[in-house]
């Protein structure tokens, strides 16, 4: 449909600003889009049949309507059967026209769904494939606007827009056409009119878009502010600092209003002068075609000259100049959409192309079963270049055995936990688990053969049985409640009224953070590896959900060979290898007896707790 | 609505104004149409080419004037407009920022967001479009009517016919189709839902391949998402349509009336072509008028919340001394019989009682939903308390301005608020302080060695929520925020529980060595956070269970001790 004058694009507040991409890629990025369209070719051949033909019955309308007006001002009186035949015509071309028109919109709904459907689908593929870097070096906030806000960018300009621009070439050209041959002088008003309209559109393009880009910056940077103060609001209170605050949103809510006023001060000309430029061709229309009636009704020009000029033809001429204006006007504005839809998916697109996590090498093994000897050989890696976090580091993790990484942290500690899984590939050195370089084991079966309790806990908006289950899918209801007995969760889970069925939401039912952490374990139990990574958390739970957690945490690296990140002393004590990191590189090992003799950091730091 | 829209009484003049130019603008567009009829009927039987330019000019002069008038008052709109909507947004956040606690529970954060957000952006776009559209439309469809109906009513009153049809089918369409939009947003929430979990549990999903899984998932939701859309687009693309298509068929009907009156000399042909034109004209401003009460609907909605907020009582109140009375006392803090519940009928906090002399310390412990935090917003007084009074310096704190309570105290909370600032700003959080006295603030609470690191130092900037700086930097620029003005009462609502054991050690070391005359409250989790307290109270269910020394509780407190003894160890290392 039309936007209207008024509007300026579809810019929700707060999305992303696209920028206009240079002509190579945007020839690259229409190739790309029309190879989507292809995929669904019988629909949209239907959609271009049907868009040429509503079109041209909504011109043929007018047609008829100046026929008909013809009939009715006939030298011989009202010809009854001419009016009703004209008359019969209109109504069947604009009854048609409009069924045709719904059944383009639904077609086009149809062919966008289904390329939205598919894009949305490759994204999200895309992104289970990525490696975790990719994860680490993006923001969320990026991701996900290009899988919801790109994604519906190029959906409204693909089933409306595109439709739109068919229509207006169509229309343009057809009215062009049927005024040629009402009255080919005539045509010399659009002389005037159409450079006027051409000088506005560019004028508005220019000057008035980016007033209006501005305006919904400003607001949703506004916004923004808003938002993050009212997350505030209880400190603002407790320093007395309404006042100041308060100051300095209405700052900006000076400025954005200003930028509102800016935008609107040029944007007020929109309509007003729309609407002159459709009266003014109306007025010289009337001018022309008033003189040329003028002529033609006393005779001076004879039927068939092309001065000639009947009234039917002026009320048609009138209503065709209407159609005319239509589509000039909203030229720019369609264009701009297209910009803005080839920038969203030039977007999405780069997602799509983002290179996967490389594929296993041919002769990787599958592991099937292990025993859990794991070890580091002076492995060296760095998330850039030029940062160095792990370097030479060695361990040998016999199997069954508990090693616990201490050290402050961004010294490294997470980063052997990425090598260990293979999220990230170490720059030098060798990770071997049964002594077999884990370059050349799958990367699928090496991560299943570890266990991983994040400190982070991971929970999706699903049932309490979904996510324990999730640990290995093909586990019976027996199974799930008897690792969440073993997680020492399960009282907790049948005393909710939905029991294990119980939704776990942001909203919902309120599961403190202890319980989450046991829901993972419980996770973790049903997974069953012989490996495990473990981060400690130091979260805030109360004491008796902390003996819960500890209690569950023990049972589940029992016969395991873990890998802990640890914060509890009793873990540390008891660990077969305690390893401190410093500097990303390993300055103490050995048991805790071991590392309190030799008197180093580990010492130092055990002793602080006393003090 | 009314309350908003007592905002734009002092535009009363030049609303007024604008809406008379406005008139002016849209009569004279109204005028075309006949001179046109006119010039068919009337002017071309004269044979004057003169004649004929003279009326084409005056048409056009009425277009521009029309063109003029327009745009004079839509920049009288803007202009009220922006004033109206900075001043409802300006009262809007400030009554924010000043409700209660209570009140703001009761409205919930996200929900007073959206009010600042989107109601006043509805509610201002609907002033800006019933000033420009809201005069225009109405005039247009009356005047069109008017005028045509003066012309010949007979086909006139055809045409009426048709516009109840348009009218009914828009507003019931649109009306029809917006809560349809909002099931496709909730779609939308759902399908985005599930790419922030993934992309949250990347390495878990990696970790158990579950890539399968969690791509049938998602087309679930892809898939529910695009049915919704499509009903919904299925419903709104047919406004268009049927809009055009009935203002044609009112065309035809014109057409073919006229037939047999242009035979009767009732009528002629050239009325029929300005019929035409009005017809446009007027279907056209149904079709906006229609819009514009699906959109006041939606207005009115926003106009509602916005006016919730404005007229809501709940400024804190003074309370005369009369009615709560000094005590005589020599401690700093006292808390007599205190008893709170944040709902009726059940009490969070049951009979707290303690004194706390002017540079001691108090320590809280106890479990999560044991109170703890509680007590602290009694004593800044975010809750009225139910029972019993608290006293500073033996005044009662209801009857202490906002401004003289607020200055006695320091406080860092456990998820504290770090906006996007710099450093010094989100330690000064606009108020007036020296940069010494940040310096020595941040100092004391161990965070000028990591805010020296950064390059550009204090002048570092924070992203929203700290997001670019570790939980226990943030806590220590919390703390550094709490001491900067040198408080009275210092309150650290468990805000040092991402610290290593090394630095939570020098922290307090330099609290009590910098701070000596000033009343330290520590909530905490941890027994090595408070052991160092003068007096600690451990409660539980609201209740305190526990009070005294470390020493004391290790002995006489099975709680505490059991407490004590699961947290060795408990924070080993950062």
């Amino acid at each position: 449909m039309n936007r209207g004058p008024m509007s300026m694009g579809r810019g929700k507040i707060g999305g992303p600003q696209y920028q206009k991409l240079d002509k190579k890629t945007t020839g690259q990025i229409i190739k790309r889009l029309g190879g989507y369209i292809l995929k669904s070719w019988p629909l949209f051949l239907c959609a271009i049949l049907l868009t040429f033909v509503s079109n041209h019955l909504a011109l043929m309308g007018p047609m008829y309507s100046g026929s008909a007006i013809d009939a009715i001002t006939g030298d011989g009186g009202v010809n009854f059967a001419m009016v009703g035949e004209n008359i019969a015509k209109m109504l069947i071309c604009y009854i048609v026209s409009a069924v045709m028109s719904y059944i383009l919109s639904l077609l086009m709904i149809r062919i966008s769904q289904r390329i939205i459907y598919t894009m949305r689908r490759q994204v999200f593929e895309k992104l289970t494939s990525l490696p975790v870097n990719y994860f680490d070096t993006n923001a969320t906030g990026d991701i996900i606007s290009r899988i919801s806000y790109d994604i519906d960018t190029v959906n409204a300009t693909l089933s409306q827009d595109l439709v739109q621009i068919m229509t207006s070439i169509y229309t343009l050209l057809g009215s062009l056409i049927f005024m040629w041959q009402i009255s080919p002088p005539m045509i010399i008003v659009f002389a005037i009119t159409v450079p006027i309209s051409i000088l506005f559109t560019r004028y508005r393009s220019k000057k008035v878009r980016p007033l209006f880009q501005a305006r919904s910056r400003k607001l949703g940077q506004l916004n923004g502010y808003a938002e993050e103060m009212l997350s505030g609001c209880r400190t603002i209170k407790a320093y007395n600092r309404e006042e100041e605050i308060g100051k300095r949103f209405n700052g900006r809510n000076s400025d954005a209003m200003d930028a509102y006023l800016d935008a609107e001060y040029y944007g007020a000309a929109m309509g007003p002068t729309v609407n002159f430029i459709n009266n003014l061709s109306i007025s010289l229309v009337m001018i022309l075609g008033g003189i040329l009636f003028m002529y033609s009704s006393s005779g001076a020009v004879k039927v068939g000259s092309i001065f000639f000029i009947t009234l039917g033809g002026i009320a048609e001429f009138v209503q065709y100049s209407r159609k005319f204006a239509g589509p000039i006007n909203e030229f720019a504005n369609v264009l701009h959409e297209f910009q803005s839809a080839f920038s969203a998916a030039e977007r999405v697109f780069r997602v799509i192309d983002e290179p996967s996590e490389p594929i296993d090498s041919p002769k990787a093994i599958t592991l099937n079963s292990t025993n859990g000897k794991v070890e580091l050989n002076n492995v060296t890696f760095g998330y850039t270049p030029e940062k160095t976090v792990l370097q030479g580091i060695s361990v040998l993790a016999e199997s069954g055995k508990t090693v616990a990484i201490v050290g402050p942290t961004g010294t490294g500690k997470t980063t052997i936990i990425n090598l260990l899984m293979r999220f990230y590939d170490a720059n030098s050195g060798v990770i071997t688990v049964d002594d077999n370089n884990i370059q050349n084991i799958t990367r699928s079966s090496l991560r299943r053969a570890y266990t991983m309790v994040l400190q982070d806990t991971w929970l999706f908006h699903g049932t309490i049985y979904e996510n324990i289950v999730y640990g290995r899918e093909m586990a019976s209801p027996d199974e799930v409640k008897a690792a969440a007995k073993m997680a020492r969760i399960d009282t907790y889970i049948e005393s909710l009224p939905d029991g294990y069925n119980t939704v776990l939401s942001d909203d919902g039912v309120n599961i403190s953070k202890g319980q989450r952490q046991l829901i993972t374990i419980a996770r973790a139990m049903l997974a069953d590896n012989s490996m495990l990574i473990l981060d400690e958390a130091t979260s805030n739970v109360d004491s008796r959900t902390e003996i819960k957690i500890q209690q569950a945490m023990n049972e589940l690296m029992k016969d395991r060979t873990c890998f802990v990140i640890a914060h509890r002393l009793s873990t540390i004590q008891n660990a077969d290898l305690i390893l401190v990191i410093q500097d990303g590189k390993i300055t103490e090992q050995g048991t805790h007896t071991e590392l309190m003799q030799s008197g180093g950091f580990y010492s130092t730091l055990y002793n602080s707790q006393f003090s | 609505m009314k309350t908003v829209f007592k905002y734009l009484l002092p535009f009363k003049l030049k609303i007024s104004a604008g809406l008379t130019v406005k008139i002016i603008g849209t009569v004279v567009e109204l005028f075309l149409p006949y001179i046109l009829s006119h010039i068919l009927k009337n002017v071309v039987v004269e044979q004057s080419v003169t004649k004929i330019l003279f009326w084409g000019a005056l048409m056009i002069i009425c277009a521009l004037t029309a063109c003029f008038c327009n745009i004079w008052a839509n920049r009288m709109a803007a202009k009220v407009s922006r004033t109206f909507s900075e001043n409802v947004r300006r009262d809007l956040f400030d009554k924010t920022l000043r409700l209660s606690s209570k009140k703001i529970d009761e409205f919930t954060v996200p929900s007073l967001e959206s009010r600042i957000t989107t109601d006043t952006y509805h509610v201002h776009n609907f002033v800006g479009m019933i000033q420009r559209m809201g005069v225009r439309a109405p005039i247009l469809l009356l005047g069109g009517v008017a005028i045509t109906l003066i012309m010949d009513s007979f086909l006139a009153l055809a045409m009426i016919v048709v516009l109840p049809l348009i009218f009914v089918s828009v507003f019931f369409i649109s009306k029809n189709g917006t809560p349809l939009y909002t099931k496709v947003q909730k779609s939308v929430d759902k399908l985005i839902r599930i790419v922030r979990e993934d992309i949250q549990g990347i390495r878990v999903i990696k970790a158990l391949s579950k890539n399968e899984y969690e791509h049938k998932r998602f087309d679930a939701s892809n898939k529910s998402l695009v049915k919704e859309e499509t009903k919904a687009g299925t419903v709104m693309n047919s406004v268009n349509p049927i809009m055009t298509l009935l203002m044609n068929v009112g065309i035809v009907a014109v057409i073919a009336l006229s037939a047999n009156r242009v035979a009767n000399h009732q009528s002629d042909p050239e009325t029929v072509i300005a019929f035409m034109q009005y017809f446009t004209q007027i279907s056209m401003s149904m079709m906006f008028i229609s819009r514009m009460f699906v959109m006041y609907t939606k207005c009115a909605a926003s106009a509602g919340r916005i006016a919730e907020v404005l007229n809501c009582e709940s400024e804190i109140t003074i309370n005369s001394k009369k009615e709560y009375p000094d005590i005589k006392t020599d401690s700093h803090i006292v808390f007599s019989n205190v008893s709170f519940g944040y709902n009726s009928g059940f009490m969070n906090v049951k009979n707290i009682n303690f004194e706390l002399k002017k540079g001691g310390s108090l320590g809280i412990i106890g479990a999560t939903g044991s109170g703890k935090s509680t007590v602290i917003k009694l004593l800044l007084r975010f809750y009225d308390i139910t029972e019993g009074a608290i006293y500073i310096d033996g005044e009662d704190i209801r009857t202490l301005s906002p401004e003289v309570l607020y200055k006695k105290f320091g406080t860092a909370m456990q998820y504290d608020f770090i906006y996007n600032d710099t450093i010094l700003e989100n330690i000064r959080f606009g108020r007036e302080i020296s940069e010494e006295s940040v310096l020595n603030a941040a100092e004391t609470a161990q965070a000028a060695d990591f805010i020296k690191s950064f390059p550009d130092g204090f002048n570092h900037m924070l992203s929203q929520n700290g997001t670019n700086i570790s939980g226990g930097q943030k806590q220590r620029m919390l703390i550094s925020r709490a001491l900067a003005a040198k408080p009275e009462i210092l309150i650290l609502d468990d805000s040092s529980s991402a610290l290593d054991y090394k630095t939570d050690a020098n922290l307090r070391k330099a609290l009590a060595e910098n701070l000596t005359d000033t009343t330290l409250v520590t909530v905490a989790q941890r027994v090595s956070s408070v052991k160092d307290c003068d007096l600690i109270l451990v409660l539980e269910q609201g209740e305190i269970i526990g009070a005294g020394s470390h020493e004391y509780l290790l002995e006489n407190c099975t709680e505490y001790k059991e407490i004590s003894e699961s947290q060795m160890g408990g924070a080993f290392v950062e």
